[in-house]
């Protein structure tokens, strides 16, 4: 079990729009994970300095916040090999579907984009079906 | 001071996802489990974030011909819901009912330090290089498709 948080899941998603918000505002650009770790993959995207530097934030803002002593919840239910096998397929999916949850998710569905409305749509069904197999047909890891 | 906005607002985006309890795999795949332990925490996360990202994005759209740093918004041109779409979003869906991670989500958990996050990283760069030598490769002959 987890605990319900409505409100500070809330409050982090306020935070994820406003980044999103801030993004499009000063860069001009979408705030989407696919695409901004692609850039930094060889070859590298031409503009791939801010893609780096939005991660080096996405990255060290929880150090920060480690290092301040907040304890966050973090557990990981599944084996390694399920995090292996999870991540290349994740990899492979949001490469074919041009983003993931940040991408379609919030940016998409914010400007109303028909395509991410269809993407968010399938890969939370798929997930939801995913889990579902593994957890109460396959028995669960 | 252009990166330093950029380093900003990607600290938002990883404060967010860490807050909100996006990163923690545990919490993610309970939001998946209705038949078992759910946990709706998760859909509150995307009402925050569309609270802020629709009328947000809609302002700056109206009241704005260009972003404070460059000539113009950079957003998708594809219109088309086509097979590569669907296809690779369900791909997508079944690797997070996996692991429980969404590339948004992993990022920010190597800052918490966690070795599963660097684990489930590397796998998915892994994935996403396989899925470029495949499109170049034009194994599906979707070039057409892709060049849209």
């Amino acid at each position: 079990m987890t605990e319900f948080t409505p409100l500070m899941s809330f409050a982090g998603g306020l935070l994820i729009g406003l980044s999103a918000l801030t993004l499009m505002l000063f860069w001009g650009r979408i705030a989407g994970m696919t695409a901004i770790l692609g850039g930094i993959l060889p070859p590298l995207d031409r503009d791939w300095a801010w893609k780096a530097t939005f991660l080096a934030g996405a990255i060290l803002a929880p150090a920060a916040l480690t290092l301040a002593g907040v304890k966050v919840d973090f557990d990981v239910p599944v084996p390694l090999a399920a995090l292996i096998v999870g991540g290349v397929v994740t990899g492979i999916g949001v490469t074919f579907g041009s983003g993931c949850t940040s991408g379609h998710g919030i940016c998409g569905l914010a400007r109303f984009s028909k395509r991410s409305a269809v993407a968010t749509v399938t890969f939370m069904v798929f997930a939801f079906i995913t889990t579902y197999l593994i957890r109460h047909v396959f028995g669960g890891f | 001071m252009r990166y330093v906005t950029v380093f900003l607002i990607g600290a938002l985006f990883g404060l967010g996802i860490v807050i909100s309890g996006m990163g923690n795999p545990a919490k993610v795949l309970n939001f998946f489990d209705l038949a078992g332990t759910f946990d709706p925490s998760l859909i509150f996360v995307m009402a925050g974030a569309l609270c802020v990202a629709v009328p947000g994005y809609a302002l700056i759209f109206r009241r704005r011909q260009k972003p404070v740093f460059g000539e113009t918004f950079v957003l998708p041109k594809a219109k088309l819901v086509d097979r590569k779409l669907v296809g690779g979003s369900a791909v997508f869906g079944i690797g997070w009912g996996i692991a429980g991670f969404c590339p948004g989500a992993a990022i920010p958990a190597l800052g918490l330090g966690q070795s599963s996050a660097l684990i489930f990283v590397v796998a998915l760069l892994a994935g996403i290089g396989i899925a470029r030598t495949v499109i170049n490769a034009d194994f599906f002959g979707t070039t057409q498709k892709t060049a849209r």
